[in-house]
């Protein structure tokens, strides 16, 4: 369908976005990407008055590598990441995730802050950030704060994000190099949004006990969570198929999808088990 | 709103409203038929042009948000005398086409993909051409015809530097 009518503009600073935004008392929206925003007004499920484009916002793009970790502007798009060797080398679970994420000429467009703003419950990064322990930083009129991604998203399209407020970046932890990851999504057609994924990371001591499990879900439930008694049951064991089966048992059972128009719930409890197992044994090594 | 953009190397500055789409801003404003609209909502691919050298769904772009930039529409790609490109010449060949719908679309991911990585293998081909739906001619042709055409975009290639981006 034809976009309904509405204002643009076009702010060349972020604090002259968020004025613009608390301004128009909730009735308009930035728009980064588009890629999720502009099929939402094509189907008339939002009809902001008036758009406030990011694409001037210098300050809102690059990707920084530092001590602490790594940093990612909002308007850093989908390909960006693809294309950087940096990330690659620092966050090699980020990247796997990406590259599941739409279709190559979307990836061209959508950006990092717009999927975490917009909150889809089987969108990649949202679960990568909860699992990752990232922190998002947000401008308002009020001025600027940072919310951790576990109490950023608060339900299916919905965040912490006040209505005057824009996302900046996003900060994920330094990555130790020797770390072991494994991800993990299913989805109908290639480029679709998963029916389920899962994404693990762990340490290991000097006996290979893992330490510091990390197992976060997406698509199986509100928003992306971590499963801590799956991260439990981990910690202090060894990566062997055996304990990885009793695990996505585990999981099966702590995950909380719901029936929809795309699968059963009960199908979401067994994609996560088999998601999971083979998460595992990505983790372990076993890479095809 | 005032839009100046360069489709194909003509410039042109024209007045739009702000929620006309890049897609029909080529077909209605300027009359450029030649890209389709399927979906209007992200999904077929059809409507994929070359905004500043990167292959986009032209549904999900605003002609204001493509103010100032270059853009290449299916129109670009045969020279001015309609000699069709190499690689509309290989979709020929290998019958990449039936009611070519989806073509237009799929040809500029195509060439936006190879002039960006004309080193790209079979499997990436085909994981990029599944942004776009084809409802009859079947993924194989494509997929050969665009790995066909790769070397004609390798860098020394006439192809390449006879046709910007
Ligand atoms: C066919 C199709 C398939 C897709 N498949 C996937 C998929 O598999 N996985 C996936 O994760 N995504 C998928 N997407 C969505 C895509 O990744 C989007 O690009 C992304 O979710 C939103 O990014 P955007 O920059 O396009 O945001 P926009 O569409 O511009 O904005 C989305 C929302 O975020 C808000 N927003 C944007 N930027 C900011 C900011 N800096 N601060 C505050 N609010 C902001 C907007 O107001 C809007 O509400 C798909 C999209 C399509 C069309
Ligand atoms: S018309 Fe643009 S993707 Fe279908
Ligand atoms: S040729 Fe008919 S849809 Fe592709």
């Amino acid at each position: 369908m034809k976009l309904p009518k509405f204002d643009y503009v076009e702010p060349t600073t972020a604090l002259e976005a968020v004025t613009l935004l608390s301004q128009s008392r909730g009735l308009a929206k930035v728009i980064a990407g588009g890629q999720s925003l502009i099929p939402t007004m094509a189907l008339r499920l939002a009809q902001p008055a008036l758009l406030i484009d990011l694409r001037h916002l210098e300050s809102l793009r690059g990707i920084a590598v530092d001590e602490a970790g790594l940093r990612l502007g909002a308007m850093t798009r989908w390909r960006e990441i693809q294309d950087s060797a940096e990330v690659l080398d620092t966050h090699p679970l980020l990247v796997e995730a990406v590259r599941h994420i739409a279709h190559y000429q979307i990836r061209n467009r959508g950006t990092v802050g717009g999927s975490l703003a917009h909150a889809d419950p089987a969108a990649e990064l949202p679960c990568i950030a909860v699992t990752c322990g990232a922190s998002i930083r947000v401008l308002g009129i009020l001025g600027e704060r940072e919310i951790l991604a576990d109490e950023f998203f608060l339900g299916p399209l919905a965040t912490a994000l006040g209505d005057d407020e824009i996302i900046l970046e996003v900060r994920f932890p330094r990555w130790p190099s020797s770390r072991q990851w494994g991800f993990q999504e299913f989805s109908r057609r290639q480029g679709d949004f998963a029916l389920a994924g899962v994404a693990i990371f762990y340490d290991t001591d000097n006996s290979g006990r893992l330490e510091n499990a990390h197992v976060g879900v997406f698509g199986v439930g509100q928003c992306a969570t971590r499963l801590s008694g799956v991260e439990s049951a981990l910690n202090g064991r060894t990566n062997t198929i055996s304990v990885a089966a009793e695990v996505a048992r585990l999981a099966a059972a702590e995950v909380t999808p719901s029936d929809d128009l795309h699968a059963s719930a009960r199908y979401r409890r067994a994609l996560v088990a088999v998601l999971l197992e083979r998460a595992m044994a990505l983790a372990r090594g076993e890479r095809a | 709103m005032l839009v100046t953009l360069c489709v194909n190397g003509e410039d042109s500055t024209t007045d739009v409203l702000p929620r006309t789409t890049l897609v029909d801003f080529l077909r209605h404003s300027l009359g450029m038929t030649g890209t389709h609209v399927g979906c209007e909502h992200g999904v077929c691919g059809a409507c994929t042009v070359i905004v500043d050298g990167d292959a986009v769904r032209s549904c999900l772009m605003l002609a204001v948000q493509a103010n100032g930039a270059e853009i290449m529409t299916i129109e670009g790609l045969a020279d001015a005398s309609a000699n069709l490109s190499p690689l509309q010449e290989a979709f020929h060949r290998h019958h990449a086409l039936q009611c070519g719908f989806c073509t237009p679309g799929v040809l500029m991911t195509a060439h936006a993909l190879l002039r960006q990585e004309p080193n790209a293998s079979k499997e990436r081909i085909r994981e990029v051409i599944s942004g776009n739906l084809c409802r009859c001619t079947g993924y194989m042709p494509i997929v050969d015809a665009i790995f066909e055409a790769r070397s004609s975009y390798q860098p020394a290639s006439p192809a390449t530097r006879a046709r910007g981006r």
